[in-house]
């Protein structure tokens, strides 16, 4: 046991104060947003909302107004966690977090784009067979974008093998940027957009009055995510994975083939992340290169929510962080007075990883690395 | 020379890391069936002849021989296939995973689902306790079942040779006991042990043949018996397996 024991008091330095402070102030910032939106939903004029908004009544939330916001954090929250299942397996088997994995999803993004045009053209996307249509696309997108994943692990990655984590690090984001840069060099520097949905898709449908797009968005994530369970948890190729992630001279002493196993590790992170990009690209219709780096980040985010190495945790991950980012400015900085909130996004969004490494710094399902883990 | 051929064989191996060198011209055979053991203190060189075995160090010179065939540039997965494995030392589980995915990994290479089924059932009776905990991460078990969960784990790969790398350390004494007798019982079901340990008095005791070696050159090479009874061993060796 290596653990420093700090004695309440001796031996804090400015810094943790500092942290203190920190954790203090987030954490009483949920707790009094939350009071003043409860406060406002049930009084808009009572004297702490007047107070925040100079006087004037607060706006109180419509019970359809949150249903939209919590589908759309669902919504993106799929996706996110889609694109942090890559992050997550590839950190779990080689101990480094891949940068240029937000790049993949881009390349699923921009494969959708031209699949959907070239399908439009021929009379298949917004005409008869829009779900063949859909699914043959997620199809060709999965096998680009596992493409990708898998060439950039055998000419960027594999030949770093054994050296410290830092380079392979380093390394991924050059690999990000030289992607971004192909795309453009290939395709033009400016927005793509995908040809428009159908008119019964965008249609609100079912007693809950969902958006199609959005209802269709959280199936494919939710068959994705299930498949990729079923993988990693039922099949000999999962279990060799999971054994290359714990201990790759004893995987290999089992027979088990190392190399092949990270690349298949990698391929399917890149059919995750390829199928988040045509998600995408159904819901926000517009895709252009550098379309994979917020994403991307954001999922990085999900992963070290969830606890990095963890699959259930990149996907609770992914979805508590759509849900926060789409709930938080209206329910938690709305009613606090804050201008402009639907800006703050992205802001909240890395409030709340800095929150999670404030509080619990493995994540919410991370485990506690042992010493050896983490040597 | 005998007339069975040997299962394994080193002839001259000599490795290096880097520029030391570890082995110096070692020669060892294993025959079917036989428990042979290999002794030799701190930084003698028995990992790396376990390494060498398996091929996770690729001698400098010299030939690794796997029933008459030279293995030296094959890969582990090649010689597990044709019947080596390992029980590592401190047993190395994966510790994530349940006691059964542990039992099934070692099968890893096998396609013969009934007899991975009944050797699985082989394995629970040879360990009841393992059945008892085969939903349970293995890195909850204690030291003993940790141990008996490793040995099933290489069992299930079907090996003719069972290479053992100390297995007697990091367990209580009483499970040492246990630890050997089980080693024995898997030996009578005609396995071959290649067994490399520092305690060289149990060692020997249930070993039919051993090797001493000594900063990485084969020393001494006798029956267990003759090296027991060895004055030179016991003074250098024995004494100090006594002492702290």
């Amino acid at each position: 046991m290596t653990t420093a024991v700090r004695v309440k008091g001796a031996g804090r330095t400015n810094v943790d104060r500092f942290l203190t402070l920190l954790r203090v102030f987030l954490i009483g910032l949920i707790v009094v947003g939350l009071l003043a939106f409860i406060w406002q939903q049930i009084d808009p004029g009572n004297p702490f909302a007047r107070w925040t908004h100079d006087g004037e009544p607060a706006n109180r939330l419509t019970a359809d107004q949150f249903q939209g916001l919590i589908v759309t954090g669902l919504s993106q929250g799929a996706m996110y966690g889609l694109i942090a299942l890559g992050y997550s397996m590839v950190y779990g088997v080689l101990g480094f977090i891949n940068f240029a994995h937000g790049e993949v999803f881009m390349v699923g993004a921009f494969t959708g784009f031209i699949m959907a045009n070239k399908l439009d053209e021929a009379g298949y996307w917004e005409g008869g067979a829009f779900i063949p249509a859909v699914l043959f696309t997620v199809l060709i997108c999965t096998l680009v974008a596992t493409l990708t994943a898998v060439v950039m692990e055998r000419v960027a990655y594999r030949p770093l093998r054994g050296s410290p984590r830092l380079i392979p690090l380093i390394t991924s984001i050059g690999v990000s940027f030289f992607i971004q840069n192909a795309v453009i060099l290939l395709f033009g520097p400016g927005a793509k957009s995908y040809p428009s949905n159908p008119d019964w898709l965008g249609e609100k449908r079912t007693f809950l009055q969902l958006e199609g797009t959005k209802i269709l968005v959280i199936v494919v994530a939710a068959i994705s995510m299930a498949g990729l369970w079923y993988f990693v948890e039922r099949t000999k190729t999962g279990k060799a994975m999971r054994a290359v992630a714990e201990d790759k001279e004893i995987a290999s002493l089992m027979g088990i083939n190392v190399d092949r196993t990270i690349v298949t590790t990698f391929a399917v992170g890149g059919a995750m992340a390829g199928i988040a990009g045509i998600l995408w690209g159904l819901l926000f219709r517009s895709v252009i290169a550098t379309t994979g780096f917020l994403p991307g980040i954001k999922a990085f985010t999900a992963a070290v929510v969830g606890g990095v190495g963890n699959l259930g945790g990149a996907m609770a991950g992914g979805v508590s962080l759509g849900s926060a980012e789409a709930l938080a400015p209206l329910v938690l900085l709305e009613p606090l007075g804050v201008d402009g909130v639907s800006q703050l996004r992205d802001a909240v969004a890395f409030t709340l990883l800095i929150l999670v490494l404030l509080v619990k710094p493995t994540g919410l399902f991370g485990e506690r690395l042992s010493a050896e883990d983490r040597a | 020379m005998s007339e069975a051929t040997p299962i394994l064989e080193f002839r001259d191996i000599n490795t290096h890391y880097g520029a030391v060198h570890i082995l110096k011209d070692v020669n060892l055979a294993i025959y079917p069936g036989e428990l042979v053991c290999l002794l030799g203190g701190n930084a003698s060189g028995k990992s790396t002849t376990l390494k060498t075995l398996l091929g996770m160090v690729t001698p400098t010179t010299g030939d690794v021989v796997l029933d008459g065939e030279v293995v030296n540039r094959q890969p582990t997965s090649y010689r597990v296939e044709r019947g080596i494995t390992m029980v590592p030392e401190n047993r190395r589980l994966f510790k994530r995973l349940s006691v059964l995915e542990n039992l099934q990994l070692g099968a890893y290479l096998r396609n013969d689902k009934d007899g991975i089924e009944s050797d699985l059932e082989r394995i629970y009776s040879m360990f009841p306790r393992v059945k008892e905990r085969l939903n349970q991460r293995a890195g909850t078990l204690s030291g003993g079942e940790q141990q008996m969960v490793a040995m099933g784990r290489a069992l299930m790969a079907k090996p003719r040779v069972l290479l053992m790398d100390e297995p007697s350390m990091g367990l209580a004494p009483s499970l040492v006991q246990t630890n050997f007798e089980l080693i024995q019982q898997i030996h009578q079901e005609g396995i071959a042990i290649f067994m490399v340990e520092q305690n060289a008095n149990m060692a020997l005791s249930i070993a039919d043949r051993g090797w001493v070696l000594q900063t990485g050159r084969v020393v001494l090479d006798d029956s267990a018996e003759a090296l027991l009874a060895n004055p030179d061993l016991r003074k250098s060796y024995l004494g100090e397996v006594g002492g702290p």
